[in-house]
């Protein structure tokens, strides 16, 4: 097809990463298209309107905040190499935030975006550990986790040679694995590094409009640079030959072609697109390729107040991470979902400033849940499912947050409810298995089996949303800008 | 084009890469490295950016020469000279 339209990169999925890389791209004079099968940008920190309300789909808070003048992190590197102001994001801090676990969250560690709150409270908690701890603490700020050649090794392992007790182990993982692990139990070291320093060294912030201020952002730069992008309609083939991506099938049928491909939908996905005897996917040819998909997922609930939560005498914690067994148990959720540990969020307790508050009250809970036994419930089912664990999540969370002053209080204070389940992040993100954050496997490098397509985003490692950004800009940098081709 | 209007092309771009960073004061004859935190991505920024707007090609090799802004200066302004700048 000789008429076929050519860019210099086509890259797959506007989301963080496909738009952060597009801006490089784009900004350095490549003809650059972004081709997205959903309506709305952001991928897996996208948002959604319902009942004339507006949603966040995946984002809590924003990791890796740190304040003007601290340098050398990963969001000052972006904001540089996207030649974004700081300002533009409008970022406003956590108040606090923490790891609650025991049955009633006996034994607590508050963290802020002042990293000495959650040393003094590891000292005061577990004041045997404080040496070994402040030793981990020293290896972490020294590892060098952007390296893209490192050699993998196992997190327990190292914080096992500076902790012995295995209560402050779990406490630590618990946040760091529900906030970016793909890896059931364990983690590779790197990975850890990455999320410990986003999360404890650095901190949370969140723009008082949520993940859509970020997103009109990039979407402003990207436009300004000359970028292309095409909506509702994604990529549902990769024809290679001879080691090289050829050209691209558009939903719509028609074909593009590019000298280089960044494809941000994930290894295992990205790896079906050029396999054409998988797009009708079993679970038998979906485990053969050569990445895998990721076996965790996640259900969230929304609930909306007609009153600051902080009204329900629920004080002003911003995110509580909790578990109430004897081991917190990070793997693949045995029932639907599973209810013993998961995280609250109240994007409420922001610091917004005088007078800048959310319109309602929000009540938002994160739970491991299974894939297989959400995707395939028919619809009745489904909503019977849905508002059965609910109820549970709803349940469960409470034992970590003050009671309230009468017991149907927060059903009085309820105004909206909604919840997504792992079908939904399939629906509407692509990703196999509802697996948010990807592949076991991670592909540090962003190189595939084809020579001119590239991985970013999520499966490349580099987590959370300032991490996809950082991604998609290394793996632009990396392939195509300072390869100068 | 002199090696002080050089110098000027180089700091207009560190201006815009990295508005973070004070260049009112930086010494001519030390490494950039050492009076502002910069690393391999901003360095591949000046680079690209010196492509960008003037046509300039620096190799990866000579990325080096962009130590310091004299040792910039020595190293652009002859490919400067040679475009008719």
């Amino acid at each position: 097809m000789n008429t076929a339209t050519h860019y210099d990169v086509v890259i797959i999925g506007a989301g963080m990463a496909g738009l952060a890389a597009g801006i490089r791209l784009a900004h350095f004079g490549k003809k650059v298209c972004i081709f997205e099968r959903h309506n709305a940008t952001g991928g897996l920190n996208s948002f959604y309107s319902l009942g004339g309300r507006k949603y966040d789909v995946g984002l809590h808070a924003m990791t890796n905040f740190v304040r003007a003048g601290v340098k050398g992190t990963p969001l000052t590197k972006l904001l540089r190499q996207l030649r974004i102001e700081r300002d533009e994001f409008a970022l406003c801090e956590q108040k606090r935030s923490r790891v609650a676990f025991g049955p009633r969250g006996d034994v607590s560690l508050t963290f802020t975006n002042d990293f000495t709150v959650f040393e003094s409270e590891v000292a005061r908690q577990f004041p045997a550990q404080i040496d070994g701890f402040r030793r981990l603490v020293s290896l972490i700020r020294s590892y060098d986790d952007v390296s893209l050649g490192a050699i993998p090794e196992s997190a327990r392992a190292v914080i096992r040679r500076h902790l012995s007790d295995p209560l402050l182990e779990d406490m630590l993982f618990c946040p760091v694995m529900y906030y970016g692990s793909a890896t059931e139990h364990d983690m590779e070291f790197g990975q850890f590094v990455i999320m410990f320093k986003a999360l404890f060294l650095e901190g949370f912030a969140r723009p008082l409009d949520g993940v859509r201020v970020i997103l009109r952002v990039l979407l402003d730069k990207y436009r300004q640079s000359g970028g292309e992008r095409r909506m509702k309609c994604g990529v549902q083939k990769i024809i290679t030959r001879d080691g090289q991506a050829r050209a691209l099938v558009l939903d719509d049928g028609t074909e593009v072609t590019a000298t280089h491909v960044i494809s941000t939908i994930g290894a295992p996905e990205t790896e079906r697109l050029m396999s054409p005897q998988l797009l009708a996917p079993s679970a038998a040819l979906t485990a053969s390729l050569p990445h895998p998909a990721g076996a965790l997922s996640y259900t969230e609930t929304i609930t909306v107040l007609d009153r600051e939560p902080a009204a329900l005498g629920w004080g002003d914690d911003t995110i509580i991470f909790f578990n109430d067994s004897e081991k917190f148990t990070y793997e693949r959720s045995a029932s639907a979902v599973d209810v013993r540990s998961g995280v609250i969020c109240i994007p409420n307790n922001f610091d917004y400033g005088a007078d800048r508050h959310l319109p309602e009250g929000l009540f938002r809970c994160t739970c491991l849940a299974n894939y297989e036994q959400w995707v395939n419930l028919p619809e009745a089912e489904y909503r019977a499912a849905k508002a059965r664990w609910y109820a549970d999540i709803q349940r469960s969370a409470q034992r970590f947050l003050p009671t309230l002053p009468t017991p149907d209080a927060l059903t009085h204070a309820t105004v909206a409810t909604d919840m997504f389940t792992p079908r939904t992040i399939t629906k509407f993100t692509g990703r196999m298995g509802g697996a948010i954050y990807g592949s076991p496997q991670k592909i540090r490098d962003g190189r595939t089996s084809m020579d001119n397509l590239y991985l970013a985003g999520t499966d490349q490692g580099f987590l959370g949303i300032i991490g996809a950004m950082l991604s998609g800009i290394s793996m632009a940098n990396f392939h195509i800008l300072q390869a100068g081709k | 084009m002199t090696k002080d209007e050089t110098k000027q092309v180089v700091l207009e771009i560190i201006a815009d890469i990295a508005p973070d960073e004070d260049i009112s004061n930086l010494k001519s004859d030390v490494r950039l490295r050492d009076q502002m935190q910069l690393d391999s991505m901003d360095f591949l920024d000046i680079v690209m950016e010196l492509r960008k707007r003037h046509n300039i090609e620096v190799p990866e090799a000579d990325y080096i020469q962009l130590a310091s802004l004299d040792s910039c200066a020595d190293y652009l302004t002859p490919k400067f000279t040679a475009l008719g700048k």
